[in-house]
């Protein structure tokens, strides 16, 4: 399909592209490190290509190489629905890369880890510092040669207001030469607000110093971090399936989501295909967290809006869903439910009536806080306006799920890639207009509605048979087997002495989590553990937004915006 | 003035600062078993006494014990004195107030006369609204005193609300003036009198909501808690506060409720009026009025100690442990005091009661609709604080300078045509 993409390049750029691959339908292409900002131009503006949604980008380490640094970046056609893979190439004598900052916006951040965790320099990068260890770390922690289990110190704060002095000349000098004025004396003039890292509205742990003009924000600047887990360094230190339970903590108001778009990674990368069983009940489980993690974000964004009663009647409804969950997997947030090839256990039996009855109560819920909030003139004039931004800058920044929708984009991963059984199914894609916090709300609302009606075609569907898959590259032989048979008892050792081993290879696979697009980028070089995993996670591209979203918002707005973003720390900081 | 004077003002001033300063606990208690209901779950119901809970009431108690032993806390940067005394100000600015209401007529017994009300100033409601404009410097001066960004901002919106907002709760009372002709709360609660109609939240219903939602500016509760602006600022003002400090705003918060809604009973809802039944009426058939409330007490009781009685029986073993007994240890002796008191019916029918016995009941049953009205107004603060979101900062001096303040002029005038003509 987008083989097409790969011929253009040739087309245009010739012996600038080094190598083309097509593998797991990912389509490759190595790019000449000083034709890469052309390349992307070329994939975002051509017309029928239209590359717009930078989805991610990453570094990653090869020290046997003569280049030995990689920059990997994932474009995303929202209108072709195309994917295309780009790699950059450089030495370690001179890892300099040309920014594409000019062209993404998404790309600042993004940037700014790979040269936090890699050391990658990217020449015309606006501000590139440090962002997920802190300012004091020594050394890049993603490289091959930095060894895990070495201890850091412990940093003194950053101050961050040399970033925000930086941030303020950096937008005074791109406006024209009369309209600039002087240069403002931080220490002198401003009333600097520090919001964060542990303030009642900061859901999780992060911070932004926001340059206040009485109750106005003239400037601002986040700081990530806090809750850095070393998520991807771990990764590669450990098997396959010790990361499914890393990957709970991501986004952890819908672990489950996380534990499947994981497991599918690893499974495409080792082309299995899971029960029909499997597949109905990891749909079931992805919609029944997307309706826990809206109903959390709603309800604490209603919070932070003073109108706390919603809250509750939200999470009564959870609770009960939760109590599902328990009973699936004898957790509430770890819950480490899914196997690669399959699922830990089935489904509780009284699974068909509990469920419908939590969705009752969930429409219940939903009517009950509708009422008190949709039509509510308050709540109307603090969000309606509030925080809005256009389609264009959003896809710019790289945002995707309901904030994107909100926007009035109709791109849902679910509909444009189908997986599982999505495109079996009756439902329908909510957008809003404006992009504003009113609209980010009501998506959400309209989702959980949206994820209920998926929820009771899959109850009423859901087939009986095995959860497991049967092949013995993963899945562990039944017990008659291993102490019956010398194959069976071989089988069961190399499992779990040398546990799964994909071919060497890499895959990015991604699902519709409850923020967005949730990807994982693995690549493997045929041994039992990744040899790097890289998570996309939704969050990072919205929160990167924020400080452009509350400029000119007063403090309230900015705690209103921020809640119905949903960032959620652990997976903003892996 | 004698000294009789003295001491009797004295002993009242002791009785309304006890009786204001024990509804603040008790404010607690319902706002948070209150909101517990409304927002669909228990509240608070774990702190025991040999197993009783009184439905949650002891966790006031804990409360209090655990704000006074906490240390006061200080950072480096707050300007002692003035940390200190913000505190102190909330808290006497608002029990200050209290002293111009009259809680009932006053209560004649031969020569003696006996006014429920510490002061009655001439000057009334003026005293209330230039006492309680002062409540800001208190705010403020935390606010200022505590030397972080957050109280700073806390403070400065609290400034600007109370002062915005002070303006269209004075105007409104204006109406009141023009209508009643007096600034005594006792003048103004007389010429209502018992007819609903003819009570000022019918008569002056623009007055009454600009009132309402000035009281609840001032009193900095939801939708206009911004000084305090819990998402957004922490806690606003009292940041840096812990302790007894800290609890001394809160106190403050309660007390101004239950004196704003002691206000709006007096102002508009007939003050110790019960609706169709005429002080004169309750006077010459006192002794009915002390039957009714003689057989309504022995029912209530008997049927509170049935109801606990039941409880106790159904749930028998329910907790495994002290707790269970509760039902026992207060629905037995309600039930037996029902009883006894129904037994007791006979007294004042047959007896012929002291003199004094009518005037006293009389006094006692306009207290209790005094403290019913305001009550019931102290709950509509609370059911509003769990229902409405937040305001921002510039739609809240909006709504302040460009609806309510022009209501309140027109509002004026409207009154002033309906004097002249009505």
């Amino acid at each position: 399909m987008s083989q097409f993409a790969l011929e253009k390049l040739h087309e245009r750029f010739g012996s600038a592209i080094l190598e083309t691959s097509s593998v797991f339908g990912n389509e490759t292409a190595v790019v000449q490190r000083s034709k890469i900002v052309d390349a992307c131009r070329f994939l975002r503006d051509e017309p029928g290509l239209r590359f717009n949604l930078l989805m991610d980008l990453c570094g990653a380490d090869y020290p046997g190489r003569d280049e030995r640094y990689e920059v990997v970046y994932h474009l995303c056609s929202i209108p072709t629905k195309k994917r295309i893979r780009l790699k950059v190439r450089c030495p370690e004598s001179d890892p300099t890369v040309p920014s594409i900052a000019s062209l993404y916006q998404t790309v600042n951040w993004s940037e700014r880890e790979a040269y936090d965790l890699f050391g990658i320099q990217f020449s015309g990068h606006p501000n590139l510092k440090r962002i997920l260890c802190h300012h004091e770390f020594e050394g890049h922690a993603l490289r091959k040669d930095y060894p895990y289990n070495k201890r850091g110190k412990i940093p003194t704060p950053d101050s961050l207001v040399d970033e925000l002095h930086a941030e303020i000349e950096r937008r005074r000098l791109e406006r024209p030469a009369e309209e600039r004025g002087e240069v403002r004396d931080l220490a002198a003039d401003a009333m600097l607000l520090n919001i964060g890292p542990s303030h009642p509205a900061m859901h999780g742990c992060f911070r932004v110093l926001v340059d206040l003009d009485g109750e106005r924000i003239r400037d601002s600047v986040a700081e990530i971090g806090y809750l850095h887990r070393c998520f991807e360094k771990e990764s590669e230190n450990h098997c396959y399936t010790q990361i499914i339970p890393y990957t709970d903590r991501l986004n952890y108001l819908s672990p489950l989501m996380n534990n499947v778009g994981y497991c599918m990674a690893v499974e495409k990368l080792l082309s299995i295909e899971i029960p029909e069983r499997a597949v109905w009940i990891r749909v079931l489980i992805c919609e029944l967290s997307r309706i826990m993690d809206h109903l959390v974000c709603v309800g604490t964004n209603l919070v932070d809006l003073g109108a706390l009663t919603n809250f509750w009647y939200f999470f009564n409804a959870r609770e009960r869903m939760i109590d599902w969950v328990e009973a699936l997997c004898g957790a509430r947030l770890t819950t480490n439910y899914t196997r690669i090839g399959g699922l830990m256990r089935d489904i509780p039996t009284n699974t068909n009536s509990f469920l419908r009855e939590c969705l009752r109560e969930l429409h219940k819920a939903l009517r009950d806080v509708e009422g008190l909030t949709k039509t509510n003139r308050i709540l109307m004039e603090r969000t309606q306006g509030v925080g809005a931004i256009t389609a264009e800058d959003a896809i710019s920044f790289g945002f995707t799920g309901p904030c994107l929708r909100a926007c009035g984009v109709d791109y849902d991963v679910r509909k444009a890639h189908p997986y599982y059984t999505y495109d079996q199914l009756d439902w329908d894609i909510p957008v809003g207009s404006r992009g504003d916090c009113y609209d980010r709300i009501f998506v959400r609302f309209e989702e959980m509605r949206q994820s209920a009606r998926i929820i009771e075609q899959v109850l009423d569907r859901i087939p009986a048979g095995p959860i497991q898959t049967h092949d013995r590259r993963v899945a562990l032989p039944p017990k008659h087997e291993v102490y019956g048979s010398i194959e069976g008892l071989m089988q069961h050792f190399k499992i779990i002495m040398h546990g799964i081993k994909p071919p060497a290879g890499e895959i990015y696979s991604y699902t519709e989590a409850a923020n967005g697009e949730l990807g994982f980028y693995i690549v493997s070089d045929g041994s039992s553990k990744p040899y790097r995993i890289k998570v996309r996670p939704p969050c990072y591209t919205l929160y990167q937004a924020y400080p452009e979203l509350i400029r000119g918002g007063m403090i309230a707005d900015a705690v209103a915006i921020l809640g119905g973003l949903n960032i959620i720390a652990g997976e903003l900081d892996r | 003035m004698t000294w009789f004077d003295v001491g009797l003002t004295a002993l009242k001033v002791v009785i309304i600062q006890m009786m204001i300063l024990n509804i603040a606990p008790l404010l607690i208690w319902v706002e948070r078993k209150g909101c517990a209901y409304i927002q669909d779950r228990r509240g608070p119901n774990r702190a025991t006494i040999l197993g009783l809970r009184l439905g949650g009431l002891f966790h006031a108690l804990a409360d209090v014990v655990k704000l006074i032993t906490k240390a006061d806390s200080e950072n480096r940067e707050v300007s002692r004195p003035l940390f200190i005394l913000a505190p102190l100000i909330a808290v006497f600015i608002s029990l200050i107030t209290v002293a111009i209401v009259p809680f009932t007529e006053p209560l004649v017994l031969g020569n003696f006369t006996f006014n429920l009300q510490i002061a009655d100033l001439s000057a009334g409601l003026l005293y209330v609204l230039a006492f309680s404009s002062l409540a800001v410097y208190a705010l403020l001066l935390a606010g200022w005193s505590s030397g972080g960004n957050f109280s700073l901002i806390g403070a400065l919106r609290a400034a600007s609300q109370m002062v915005s907002y002070e303006i269209s709760m004075g105007l409104s009372v204006v109406a009141i003036f023009m209508v009643g002709g007096s600034f005594r709360l006792g003048d103004l609660v007389a010429i209502q009198g018992e007819n609903p109609f003819d009570w000022f939240i019918v008569k002056l219903p623009i007055a009454f909501i600009l009132f309402f939602t000035a009281l609840f500016a001032e009193t900095n509760r939801l939708p206009f808690d911004l000084p305090e602006g819990e998402s957004e600022l922490t806690a606003g003002y009292h940041t840096e506060y812990s302790s007894m400090r800290f609890a001394m705003f809160f106190m403050g918060e309660y007390i101004h409720i239950t004196v704003g809604s002691l206000l709006i009973t007096m102002l508009f809802l007939g003050g110790w009026n019960l609706p169709y039944v005429s002080t004169e009426w309750l006077r010459s058939h006192s002794s009915y009025a002390l039957e009714i409330i003689w057989v309504g007490a022995a029912l209530f009781h008997v049927v509170i100690g049935a109801y606990l009685i039941r409880h106790y029986v159904r749930r028998r073993g329910f907790w495994g442990d002290a707790r269970d007994r509760e039902g026992l240890v207060f629905g037995i002796p309600a039930l037996f005091a029902g009883l006894a008191l129904g037994a007791a019916y006979i007294v004042p029918k047959t007896i012929l009661l002291p003199w004094w016995v009518g005037p006293v009941t009389v006094f006692g049953i306009q207290m209790g609709v005094v403290l019913a009205k305001t009550l019931f107004f102290c709950w509509v603060f609370i059911w509003v604080r769990w229902t409405l979101p937040r305001f921002r900062y510039d739609q809240l001096m909006r709504l302040g300078w460009k609806s309510l303040l022009p209501l309140a002029l027109a509002n004026i005038v409207l009154t002033g045509v309906m004097v002249l003509y009505g």
